[in-house]
């Protein structure tokens, strides 16, 4: 899918910048950087528009509610890294779900219904790896089946929205630890800042992380040197898929319900997420706290639009949509001045 | 032809795949395959599909364009929305909603909007450069809130007897909306294998420095596949909001991208550009509308209908991926060695 005219940008992600004539920025936080300015900017108009905008109650509330989709935003930044994209994560959210519920109504213990839907979602993953991988099906193609796989099969798991009453849910849904004056975490807000420290420290530390942007920059280059091209490849499909079983987890920890059409559009809030937050979608370039930056933003969005009370919801879309093109736009401009 | 060569022709197993559906249904209720004559239109299983599937062939067709040339359009389920609630808001603003010429002007100003769309869209691809999976995410997201801005939230009604004849309507004996589509289905036939239109796309797609270098407009050719793909939407638009006569611009046309991307891959033309076959969309969205038809007839649970969607793409992708393909041909060479000696 990747068009000729991009393709000479795949080097420049991690070239090495160009000797330092005047104070610069590399060139590869560059992308990121404009993150950090729009949500510098959304931060400061509802701040000065909004009273209790800038409060830690409010900021708490962008990470709890938005926890899930860090979660799935993490494990896209993966896949889109290799220059894949992942469209099941949606679908997979919503079978986690179900599944969990079906398991919690059915008489099983959360010892044993976490770790299940956890892995039903790595098993997508390692479905569509394989796919992608060892029958070189389009990632596009192969997701998107996968996408329908898991939602037919909720359909078969839950055709109702089940509630769930299990009491560890219950619990972990309403723990908060924090002050009194609303700066509190959640269970789910842990478990999402824990997936991105740990993807940080995978992505930036260990020869598998640097295998994943090297296939990103040139998938040829990267077998010619030798590296674990097969296994990164059906890996990073898997990290996605247990992500999108673990987003699943913690969107039925915040719902308390499985129901086979949630998260309907997310894997697009999730890809929306990572392009706002700097990565390429060619690959190779990009950063995982760039995409918390990206699901920060719209969590943004959502709130100002919630706090100005007289826009009506659909103003979200747009609103996420201009700041799409803004950023596609920018980063393209950024790439040509480059070269 | 022998049978080998049309077991390794590329539109084999979607056509097995479309007759066993087929023979399935007329199995499990016989008179699914029956066509009469009542009122003086037809009537019958083949007559439905070929109805139902005139929405997702349209898009299918502009989306076979756009691949062909590496690209991939995600906003044409958003351009459905924004189309029906144009022409709809129009019609149902209008003091006299059944008239020919409020239908035909509502129909032009959304097609306006719909290759404005187009253009855009075409504009962030071709010149801008930026790649087409995301430049048409853009529209993908905005779109439909584009549209819900336009009809103010609301599903807009109208009562409008020209307007209801897209989708309704009979001609000749035929629905209309198929031969809409039919008609759309040939031009486009046309335009592109009996002009040279249809080769400079294929160029475009196959090598777009190339093609650029040895003298075709590689910027101008993506950019107009865009619009054509946007138009084709938009009629698609019309005969959706037309079928229920109301703007739904929260369900008009969800998801149809994937299903009309899916019909592309089914018919043999590659996500990754170059060669495309029109007759092998037609195939594609066919099976997909076939399937959708059968599930109900074979009275499986309609909830299993992406279940069901999910195996069969499955099952199609692998038979047609190079893995497979591969081995099939190695098998077939070791039963049945060539005895034609090629010279080194």
């Amino acid at each position: 899918m990747a068009t000729d005219q991009l393709t000479p940008t795949r080097s420049s992600g991690t070239a090495a910048p160009a000797p330092r004539t005047r104070w610069r920025i590399d060139a590869r936080y560059q992308p990121v950087l404009g993150t950090v300015v729009v949500l510098a900017v959304m931060l400061a108009v509802g701040g000065s528009r909004y009273e209790n905008f800038l409060t830690g109650r409010v900021m708490a509330n962008v990470l709890i509610n938005n926890s899930f989709l860090v979660v799935l935003a993490v494990g896209m930044t993966f896949v889109i890294l290799t220059g894949g994209i992942d469209l099941s994560v949606g679908a997979v959210v919503a079978l986690s779900g179900c599944i969990s519920a079906w398991m919690f109504t059915h008489g099983w213990s959360a010892g044993i219904t976490i770790p299940v839907c956890v892995l039903v979602g790595t098993l997508v993953g390692l479905v569509v790896g394989v796919m992608v991988h060892v029958f070189e099906i389009q990632p596009f193609i192969a997701t998107l089946a996968a996408m329908f796989l898991a939602r037919g099969l909720c359909y078969l798991v839950a055709p109702e929205s089940i509630p769930i009453t299990d009491p560890t849910i219950v619990k972990l849904s309403q723990t908060r630890w924090g002050t009194d004056d609303g700066l509190v975490i959640t269970p789910s807000g842990v478990i999402a800042l824990a997936v991105v420290a740990i993807a940080f420290v995978v992505l930036h530390y260990t020869r598998f992380g640097r295998t994943v942007y090297a296939i990103g920059g040139s998938e040829q280059s990267a077998r010619l040197m030798g590296l674990p091209v097969a296994r990164t490849k059906v890996l990073v499909y898997v990290i996605s898929g247990t992500c999108a079983g673990l987003g699943g987890l913690l969107f039925a920890i915040f719902s308390r319900s499985g129901y086979s059409l949630t998260g309907v559009g997310m894997e697009l809030d999730a890809i929306a997420a990572v392009v706002i937050g700097g990565t390429l979608l060619t690959g190779g370039s990009g950063f995982v706290l760039g995409s918390v930056l990206g699901v920060a933003v719209l969590g943004l969005i959502q709130t100002i639009i919630t706090f100005q009370g007289t826009l009506s919801s659909w103003w979200t879309k747009i609103v996420i949509g201009a700041l799409l093109l803004v950023f596609v736009v920018l980063q393209r401009l950024l790439v040509l001045r480059r070269r | 032809m022998n049978l080998g060569a049309i077991a390794r022709h590329r539109l084999f197993w979607p056509l097995v795949a479309l007759v066993l559906l087929l023979v399935a249904s007329a199995l499990k209720s016989p008179a699914f395959l029956e066509v009469t004559v009542r009122d003086g239109h037809l009537f019958g299983g083949p007559v439905d599909i070929l109805r139902r599937s005139s929405v997702l062939l349209l898009v299918a067709l502009g989306m076979t364009l756009v691949i062909a040339t590496r690209g991939i359009d995600l906003s044409v389920g958003a351009v459905m929305a924004i189309a029906g609630a144009v022409a709809l808001s129009q019609i149902a603003a209008s003091p006299d909603p059944g008239a020919l010429s409020t239908v035909l002007l509502a129909m032009a100003t959304a097609l306006a909007v719909a290759l404005a769309v187009g253009v855009f869209n075409g504009f962030l691809v071709a010149v801008v450069g930026i790649q087409p999976i995301v430049a048409t995410l853009i529209f993908m997201t905005a779109g439909r809130g584009i549209a819900m801005l336009i009809t103010g939230g609301q599903i807009t009604t109208v009562t409008s007897a020209p307007y209801k004849t897209i989708a309704s309507g009979y001609w000749l004996g035929l629905p209309v909306a198929a031969l809409i589509a039919a008609f759309v289905f040939g031009v486009t036939a046309l335009l592109t294998r009996r002009t040279a239109l249809g080769v400079l796309i294929e160029s475009v797609g196959i090598n777009p420095s190339a093609s650029r270098l040895a003298g075709v407009r590689a910027r101008t050719i993506i950019w107009t596949v865009y619009v054509i793909c946007a138009a084709f939407a938009c009629i698609a638009g019309f005969i959706k909001s037309s079928d229920i006569m109301a703007a739904d611009s929260n369900n008009a046309g969800l998801f149809i991208e994937l299903d009309a991307i899916l019909a592309v891959v089914i018919g043999g033309t590659s996500l990754a550009g170059g060669k495309f076959s029109l007759t092998g969309t037609l195939v594609g969205s066919l099976v997909i509308t076939t399937l959708t038809l059968s599930i109900t007839i074979l009275g499986i649970p309609v909830n299993a209908v992406s279940l069901f969607k999910a195996l069969v793409v499955i099952a199609v992708c692998l038979l047609q991926s190079p893995v497979v393909q591969h081995r099939m041909r190695s098998r077939r060479r070791r039963v049945a060695p060539v005895p034609v000696e090629v010279p080194a």
